[in-house]
């Protein structure tokens, strides 16, 4: 009984982690996602898979770690993950902030180059 | 630099100032210098840039968005450094600034002995009125500034966070690509500090502020201490990009 419960919990541990690397993939392919930032999401699948795949790598890799407790080895790498890729996230942010910023003065300057060129009478802005 | 051709910008951030713009305008046209007025308006919401136009003695940026008192700075500092001013005074929009001090704070650049010049409303000036009161948590927060840009600039400026300054073409240039974006007065010391920049701070008289409300005030002010220092800290950890 334990041990066909374990084999259940491999078996949807296994269809999970495919599942999370076949959406990214999917994003990708799609567009909706960028290869430059599906990255850290791609590797951290491929891990999951294969751990879910390959249990007494998992182990193994608990061991090397000194982790007694395996499954914990798992919490870990997960945490890794969501930290990795959120650091990401505002490296993104900060990056896209500057952008921003840089677009929205060069708008309010050229804007007022087109004013003069035109010689437009005073024009409300929005 | 000769007196006559000193061209000036005067750069007026503004962020919902229908009610004052006018007449921080009139204030402002009324120096006998050569001076443009640009009014930058940070996505305001009221009627701030159409007052400013119609006054017909301002240049009026829109910027589509909000982008903070520093974004609106930087974007007059685009502004003058393409446009070629010799000077850019940069002039709070919400009536504490006092035009006719102007003169004042250009002079050590017109002189050639300061690249920035900060109004202060600190160095002693005999025993004027317009002597600057203010909160002791307030004064205490600002001596912690000036003693953080000392410490990371070798800089002693008394008030860092005074928004009225005075910038030669070199500090144009310089500042039209790096000025920091949230709460930007001490940091910029430490930025300009650190890059060689001569600072002067000369003694001004500002008025009480007309309506609004300082955005250092209340609760948000030790948030403000701690990102202020944090960004002073990061900017000294920065190599120096100049000189």
């Amino acid at each position: 009984m334990a041990a066909l419960f374990a084999h259940r919990l491999q078996l949807s541990a296994i269809v999970a982690s495919v599942v999370l690397l076949g959406s990214i993939v999917e994003l990708v392919r799609k567009h909706r996602l960028q290869e430059a930032y599906s990255l850290l999401w791609l590797s951290f699948g491929v891990v999951f898979v294969v751990f879910s795949v390959w249990r007494s790598g998992l182990e193994l890799f608990a061991h090397l770690l000194g982790i007694a407790y395996a499954p914990a080895a798992l919490f870990l790498l997960l945490l890794i993950a969501i930290f990795l890729i959120l650091i990401q996230f505002s490296i993104v942010v900060s990056r896209l902030s500057e952008s921003n910023r840089a677009l929205a003065q060069e708008l309010a300057l050229l804007r007022e180059e087109l004013r003069r060129a035109t010689r437009a009478p005073n024009d409300a802005a929005p | 630099m000769s007196e006559q051709h000193v061209r000036i910008a005067v750069i007026i951030p503004a962020f919902n100032e229908a009610a004052s713009i006018a007449e921080t305008i009139a204030d402002a046209a009324s120096l006998a210098l050569d001076q443009e007025l640009v009014v930058v308006n940070d996505g305001s919401r009221d009627a701030t840039s159409s007052i400013a136009r119609a006054t017909g003695r301002a240049t009026v940026l829109d910027l589509p968005v909000n982008l903070g008192i520093g974004g609106a700075v930087q974007t007059g500092f685009r502004y003058a450094a393409r446009a070629g001013h010799d000077i850019v005074v940069q002039f709070d929009g919400d009536g504490q600034h006092v035009a006719a001090e102007i003169e004042r704070l250009i002079a050590p650049i017109r002189a050639q002995q300061a690249d920035v010049v900060i109004g202060s409303r600190f160095v002693e000036r005999g025993s004027s009125p317009g002597a600057f009161r203010s909160t002791r948590s307030r004064r205490l927060g600002i001596r912690l500034l000036a003693l953080a840009n000392w410490l990371l600039a070798g800089r002693w400026v008394r008030d860092s966070t005074s928004g009225f300054r005075a910038y030669n073409r070199e500090a144009v240039a310089f500042l039209a690509d790096r000025y920091p974006a949230d709460y930007p007065e001490p940091e910029a010391l430490v930025l300009l500090g650190r890059n060689g920049f001569r600072l002067v701070e000369v003694p001004v008289v500002m008025r009480e502020r007309q309506g609004g409300r300082s955005s250092i005030a209340g609760l948000r002010s030790a948030h403000y201490m701690i990102k202020v220092l944090l960004a002073m800290l990061m900017t000294a950890l920065r190599p120096a990009v100049r000189r």
